[in-house]
């Protein structure tokens, strides 16, 4: 078995709302110069092997319309 | 017309579409609004089931949709909207017969989280996000129809103005640009939020898109709310009539 770590975010470009309403929070706690808050998702698995890893990210992980995904194996 | 109203685990608008779909058809059948007992079977008479007791919901897990003559994906957070919304519903048995369904020309209506998953199965083009305010929204509000052959826009003029209720907080349309000027140019916009309604930032104002065909239609707003003076109007009716009406004129 390999274990696999999957980064996926939204792609550069798209109006990330939440990272918007993340950072549009911040000030409010003291936290000042920070920018381009961007919030995804990781998705851990384990797997046989990677040889479908790909195609799992393009069906289910992640909609490649909108997202943008890494994967890496660990 | 026989209608098959999908329910996915976290459905929840599932029986107001089931309802809009027998209203719809019981008008139809009676000629235009009134009751129409006599003829839907409704009532005592001892005539077998007319078109309009036989419309459904279709679990999940079901593959045969036989018999049906139209299909609504509904509204609410199936699968409880986890990874993305409609991204799981996707894979369930019913939207496999439902691809089939739709491939041989058959009606199939999403509604807010029935759109995002016909958008998730690649049955309509684009996708939607979070509204930009990051908000769940819920209020009236009025849609323009736009210019499409769409069989579910039978009866309604390009321009018309429909009352119909906004409720959702994932329904910001989006395309890459390619995409977005090829929906455009096919005449796939179906309907667009009116001047300065658009509540989610949905790029060119879409509230609802058809696929190449025409018989595949998505829309965020719920048409399935408006159907009852009542309960703030019936301007929803004139979707769900499209169909009906092309069916009714074949026979059915």
């Amino acid at each position: 078995m390999i274990s696999a770590r999957v980064l996926i975010r939204p792609k550069e470009g798209i109006l990330d709302a939440q990272g918007k309403a993340v950072e549009g929070a911040l000030p409010a706690l003291g936290f000042e110069g920070i920018e381009h808050v961007r919030v995804g998702r990781i998705v851990e698995l384990r797997a046989e092997d990677d040889r479908r890893l790909e195609e799992l990210c393009e069906k289910l992980l992640a909609n490649p319309l909108i997202e943008d995904y890494e994967i890496e194996i660990l | 017309m026989i209608w098959g109203v999908l329910q996915f685990p976290g459905s929840c608008d599932e029986r107001d579409a089931l309802h809009a779909c027998e209203v719809a058809t019981r008008e139809l059948v009676s000629g235009g609004g009134g009751p129409a007992d006599d003829v839907s079977g409704r009532g005592g008479g001892t005539s077998p089931a007319a078109p309009i007791d036989r419309s459904r919901l279709v679990w999940h897990e079901e593959t045969d949709l036989s018999g049906l003559d139209g299909i609504v994906v509904p509204g609410g957070f199936s699968y409880g909207d986890y990874l993305r919304a409609g991204a799981i519903a996707r894979f369930s048995p019913a939207m496999t017969a439902v691809a089939e369904f739709a491939e041989a020309g058959g009606p199939v209506l999403g509604i807010c989280n029935g759109f995002q998953v016909l958008c998730e199965s690649g049955l309509l083009p684009g996708a939607l996000l979070t509204n930009e305010s990051t908000r769940f929204i819920c209020r009236p509000g009025e849609l323009i129809v736009g210019e499409s052959d769409s069989p579910w826009l039978a009866g309604l003029e390009p321009g018309e103005k429909l009352s119909i209720p906004f409720k959702h907080q994932s329904g910001r349309f989006f395309a890459p640009p390619e995409m977005l000027d090829r929906i455009e140019a096919n005449g796939q916009v179906a309907f667009r939020y009116a001047q300065g309604q658009n509540p989610n930032g949905s790029l060119n104002d879409i509230a609802g898109v058809t696929n190449e065909a025409g018989n595949v239609l998505g829309l965020m707003p719920h048409p399935e709310h408006a159907v009852d003076p009542l309960a703030g109007g019936t301007d929803g009716l004139k979707i769900f009539r499209g169909p009906a009406r092309t069916a009714g004129a074949a026979g059915a």
